[in-house]
């Protein structure tokens, strides 16, 4: 019996000993943490993409909890999210226009003219410092620096050499935006239909010989909706999309390269 | 004399990780970065000072007399997980940033066979009290040389061309075999 008992009263006492040390030392050591920060933590996507502004999501949930960012700042998890984050909070939500990002060129394999062969690191950015493969040194290279830096699989390089967008997949975190060396793409709200397909600042004859699908800067579109588009250094440019007036988008479609109209079901996300 | 002998032998000779082979989870889980690989080291070298003296005592001091060598390792492993709990509490209080840095590798070091290791080897070979804390700061200074050095190599590792088969882990258990090599220089140091 006694065989038996000594090595538990042992490992009792030794076991009693050690957690009244913990104890002690829990009470002296212990960080308060508001347990909304864990919930909010969960709320998330937890992709960590930084598109928030903050660090990661649970950076994002203790600037939340703290008051440094707003219930619908994560651009990724959306609406629901959004919800989810001020139910834990106890405030509304506010409204959230869903974005995604688009491609603003149409300069495709078949429109646009080649300046040469490039040999060298197959990067956008790589490719961008010697001036790009297509003569027009405002469009795509086609590299997939975007189509990489996406973490949601929402872009793929099409067959014609531009980037595909899958709006459903998009969460416009933005990551492509920054990764493009030439600004093509940029984040809009979804429901923006009218959308200029082209970068070139180039003079209207040198950009139509360089890409079929170039703006000319002719003002066409100009003249059909002087309200909400201008021509700024030789491109036509949507200052807001909200005062196009629908009645004349056949009007503004009536561009001679098709480089400002309404989205196309195939290729330009 | 003897004391020195056993401290350059568990920081050089018989160093834990590139000896024993004991302590290589956190040994390639955290070292990516020095930073990080030097707290982590601390805080091994800390669990380790302190389990060496603690279990020495329970060794000593309760299990020998009262001829209860069977609990050795359920009583060390009660020592080890209590000193992690403190440790991890510890740093979550004076630094957060670090406490995300190790991650899961911090309460891990409960497991970490190194530390286990080291309370049973020093048991074996019956250190005396001074011996024994020798031996456990050394080991532990011993694990921090050599998470550190190895952190040092994958932060250049990062910037060198890999074979594609052997980024990652194949290349960092490389480096820890070739380090392991090296460290087998140092036996002739003792004789």
């Amino acid at each position: 019996m006694t065989e038996l008992l000594v090595p538990i009263l042992t490992m009792t006492a030794l076991g009693f000993l050690f957690s009244s040390g913990l104890v002690l030392a829990y009470k002296k050591l212990r960080v308060e943490e508001d347990p909304k920060v864990e919930k909010i933590s969960e709320a998330l996507p937890q992709a960590n993409c930084g598109a928030c502004g903050f660090s990661g999501c649970r950076a994002f949930a203790e600037a939340v909890v703290k008051g440094n960012a707003e219930a619908n700042g994560c651009p990724v998890g959306g609406e629901e999210v959004a919800q989810n984050v001020a139910a834990i909070l106890g405030v509304e939500a506010g409204e959230i226009i869903k974005k995604v990002a688009r491609v603003h060129c149409r300069g495709t394999h078949e429109a646009a003219q080649n300046r040469g062969v490039y040999i060298g690191i197959s990067t956008c950015t790589a490719s961008h410092l010697v001036g790009g493969t297509k003569q027009c040194s405002y469009g795509c290279m086609g590299y997939g620096d975007c189509v990489r830096a996406c973490q949601f699989d929402a872009m793929e390089m099409g067959k014609d050499g531009l980037p595909i967008i899958r709006e459903d997949r998009c969460t416009a975190c933005g990551k492509c935006v920054d990764a493009c060396p030439r600004n093509i793409l940029e984040l809009h709200p979804l429901s923006q239909n009218i959308l200029v397909f082209c970068r070139s600042e180039d003079r209207g004859p040198i950009a139509r010989k360089l890409c079929k699908n170039a703006c000319i800067a002719c003002g066409i579109c100009v003249r059909a909706c002087p309200d909400a588009i201008v021509l700024e250094n030789n491109l036509a440019v949507i200052t807001d999309y909200k005062k196009i007036d629908p009645e004349k988008i056949p009007a503004i479609e009536k561009c001679p390269t098709k480089s400002i109209g309404r989205l196309k079901e195939d290729n330009d996300g | 004399m003897e004391l020195a002998a056993i401290f350059i032998s568990a920081v050089l000779v018989q160093n834990f990780v590139l000896y024993y082979f004991l302590g290589i989870c956190p040994f390639l889980g955290v070292s990516k970065k020095i930073d990080s690989a030097v707290s982590m080291g601390l805080a091994v070298t800390f669990v380790m000072s302190i389990t060496a003296v603690v279990s020495w005592l329970i060794n000593n001091l309760i299990l020998i007399p009262y001829d209860l060598g069977y609990l050795q390792i359920v009583s060390f492993i009660l020592v080890i997980a209590s000193l992690v709990q403190l440790v991890e509490m510890f740093i979550r209080k004076i630094s957060p940033p670090l406490y995300q840095a190790l991650g899961i590798y911090l309460p891990l070091i409960t497991t970490n066979c190194a530390i286990m290791g080291l309370a049973l080897i020093a048991a074996l070979n019956e250190l005396g009290f001074v011996e024994t804390v020798i031996f456990g700061f050394g080991s532990g200074i011993g694990f921090t040389l050599a998470i550190v050095l190895m952190a040092g190599i994958r932060e250049q590792l990062d910037l060198s061309d890999v074979p594609e088969p052997l980024k990652g882990a194949g290349i960092a258990l490389i480096v820890a075999g070739i380090m392991a090599l090296a460290f087998n220089g140092f036996i002739g140091m003792l004789t």
